[in-house]
């Protein structure tokens, strides 16, 4: 046991306010050599899961990495690390706002990162435009991008909308049709909100489109916690394809359901949380054939390395969604401050028309938005690839049909 | 003297947007909005003490009214129609649940504001097949902070002259005891109806004045029942029977939870309901009854 006297402690106390005080003046003399970078994220409230799985250990890790490595480059080749403000939007909209304008005219931040999920991002589009900041939306699903870029000129974004994964579904489940491996009959259920709606509003003409029936069409609210009426309702359908436009809670409820029903499509298609790195845990060990929203190049070396940095900083995997792209966004950004630097307008510009090379490959946006995305993913012994669009190169071949839980 | 001195200082707050800061406008605004928001509420709740959790319902109210108008109707009609939606809701519920006590009123108020979220929810679904709407208006957040100022003036002032008339009186002894009340000869049903409408009316204002600063409106964010609690906290902890005892307590609270979610991002719930309990256990009446009180004791003491 060591015995701590008065005088030491004393001692101690002082020479650590010392110790402190030189280290805070170290900051402030290095503080022209820092790039600040500012968010505002839900820590707290209803959109807490969705940007702690997504959006903040992301950021996390990119900043981590990029002052590992001495921090951001900028133009003539100097070093700049980096130093974050950040904080809690509580889920409302109302505290996201004045955060935002907090980190801009307050903290007067060099940089801004966005917050998670598409009514945030939108409720904060305004400022950045305000402000001249570049928003690179990642989370946000949106039909209606090309008026939000025309509305906000720096305003990039990057995960498609609403159409684009429906299409790709249908894309995908008509190829099957004409090969044979499927009927042309579907159970969709939706569930009742934003997402939902925008999915299946699309869906239903593009699958009439391509000849399929709808044999099975229900939507159920958010909270929704008990599916075996679905579920055995659409056993009960004889379509071929299940497709759920649903939120995690419903995508893993349903497919617990349907195990435990033993009910066996040949297509069996979830949305968001399909991707998550817990849903074969989920399935219980069994996901393979499960197709999601989503999907990533589940062989390129640099979404394997991205997976296993991520695993490494946060405890597990990202989801082979989102996430990927977000961090995409942030390699985006560093590399445009590296060749435009920190002033807004010509790093906005430099966003808008250079190339980066990124986890998910050679990204170019295109007005302002990223359009070379993954659709659709299939669980394939035990890593989730991208099976739609078909033709893009990284995309794995779909398994249809889907084998037995 | 003592207008002149409100006068001042609300000529002062009109100035204000002047003299601070993008952020520090953001800050008025909150704390002007929290300031109303309290003040509308106690407006009803506090001399009843029916403890309402339906602020938010009234402010959703607010905030979508102005979501599907926007684009129709000039921004004035806009507010009017938004009063008027809100006033009408507020009526139907008032008429068919203030016989409502204690308990059950709470519990009834806080659903309500689920089912009015979920009743759009469910036209949004089945009858316009879109959910989220949006709302560009080109209003500035000086328009916004003034707009909330002059709703939050009127406000206080409006429970100024009601606790001064007839009305305020009725509303205290309703408070008091409602038997006592309906044997006076106090047109119960009349009496709550009148300052819930109005109380209600001026919760959904609110919600129409903040919207055009959030872009995007859908029910999941306009119908946040943190709203609600933050409203019943701020005004119970400044003393909600109290001319400006909502707005002693919105302004001090809106601050520390700015604070808060600079700081401690990760916890700031846990103090949130820390606060509850503290406010209920050790200010009961609010702040400006328990100073009252020390000063009383001191004086005691004294003599």
């Amino acid at each position: 046991m060591t015995k701590i006297s008065r005088r030491a402690a004393l001692r101690a106390l002082r020479c650590g306010l010392m110790a402190t005080a030189t280290l805070s003046a170290g900051f402030a003399s290095a503080e022209g050599e820092t790039v600040k970078i500012g968010y505002a994220v839900a820590r707290t409230g209803a959109n807490a899961t969705g940007a702690g799985i997504t959006t903040i250990p992301n950021y996390e890790l990119w900043v981590k990495t990029v002052n590992d490595a001495g921090g951001l480059t900028m133009p003539d080749g100097s070093k700049r690390k980096i130093e974050v403000i950040e904080y809690d939007n509580r889920s409302s909209n109302g505290d996201l706002v004045r955060s935002i304008e907090r980190l801009a005219s307050q903290d007067k931040v060099d940089l801004i990162l966005p917050p998670w999920s598409t009514g945030a991002n939108l409720a904060v589009a305004p400022l950045f435009a305000k402000y001249g900041y570049p928003q690179l939306a990642v989370t946000a699903v949106t039909d209606k991008a090309p008026d939000f870029v025309k509305r906000w000129d720096r305003s990039f974004w990057m995960l498609g909308g609403g159409h684009d994964y429906a299409n790709g579904l249908v894309e995908l489940l008509s190829a099957a049709l004409e090969e044979g491996k499927i009927n042309n009959k579907v159970a969709v259920v939706s569930v009742a909100d934003g997402f939902g709606i925008d999915l299946i509003k699309a869906a239903r003409p593009a699958f009439k489109e391509a000849g399929f029936e709808l044999v099975y069409d229900e939507t159920y609210p958010l909270g929704t916690s008990d599916f075996a009426a679905i579920m055995s309702e659409v056993q009960n359908s004889e379509a071929d394809s299940f497709v759920a436009f649903s939120y995690p809670p419903g995508s893993f409820g349903m497919t617990k359901t349907a195990q435990s029903i033993g009910y066996n499509p040949k297509v069996f298609y979830i949305s968001v949380g399909g991707a998550f790195p817990i849903y074969p845990g989920i399935a219980n060990g069994k996901p393979d054939g499960v197709m999601a929203i989503g999907g990533v190049d589940a062989d390129s070396s640099a979404i394997k390395d991205y997976f296993a940095s991520h695993t490494d900083s946060v405890g597990n995997p990202p989801d082979s969604w989102a996430s990927a792209i977000t961090y995409a966004s942030l390699e985006m950004l560093e590399q445009a401050v590296g060749r435009a630097g920190l002033d807004h307008e010509a790093l906005s510009k430099e966003l808008s028309t250079g190339t980066f090379d990124t986890v998910v490959g050679e990204v170019k946006l295109e007005d302002n938005q990223l359009r070379d995305l993954f659709w659709v993913g299939q669980w394939q012994d035990g890593a989730f690839r991208a099976v739609s669009p078909a033709g893009k190169q990284g995309a794995s071949a779909a398994v249809i049909p889907k084998p037995e839980w | 003297m003592k207008v002149l001195l409100i006068a001042a200082g609300l000529a002062v707050l009109a100035c204000a947007p002047f003299a601070v800061s993008d952020y520090g406008l953001g800050l008025l605004i909150g704390a002007v909005t929290y300031v109303t928001l309290a003040s509308g509420w106690a407006l009803f709740s506090g001399p009843t003490r029916y403890v309402s959790l339906a602020t938010v319902a009234f402010y959703g109210i607010g905030a979508y009214t102005v979501a599907v108008l926007n684009e129709a109707l000039p921004y004035p009609l806009v507010l009017i129609s938004a009063a008027a939606v809100g006033a009408a809701i507020a009526l139907v519920v008032g008429l068919s649940t203030l016989r409502l006590a204690g308990i059950y009123f709470v519990i009834f108020t806080f659903g309500l504001a689920e089912l009015v979220r979920q009743l759009i929810t469910w036209f949004e679904v089945n009858v316009t097949g879109t959910l989220g709407r949006y709302i560009f208006l080109d209003l500035t957040a000086r328009d916004i902070y003034w707009q909330m100022l002059a709703l939050g003036a009127a406000t206080i002032g409006l429970t100024a002259w009601i606790n001064r008339s007839r009305l305020g009186l009725a509303l205290r002894v309703v408070g008091d005891d409602e038997v006592v009340a309906a044997h006076s000869g106090i047109n119960l049903a009349r009496t709550k109806l009148i300052a819930f409408v109005l109380s209600a009316t001026i919760l959904t204002l609110a919600g129409a004045i903040a919207s055009p600063r959030f872009v995007y409106v859908e029910p999941a964010i306009a119908f946040n029942p943190t709203i609600s609690f933050l409203t019943v906290i701020m005004a119970l902890l400044g003393g909600a029977n109290r001319l400006w005892g909502p707005a002693l307590g919105a302004v001090p609270l809106f601050l520390v939870f700015e604070w808060l979610s600079a700081n401690f991002p990760d916890t700031y719930p846990i103090f949130l309901g820390l606060l509850f309990i503290a406010v209920v256990f050790a200010l009961p009446d609010g702040i400006l009854a328990g100073l009252e009180k020390l000063r009383r004791r001191g004086g005691e003491v004294r003599a």
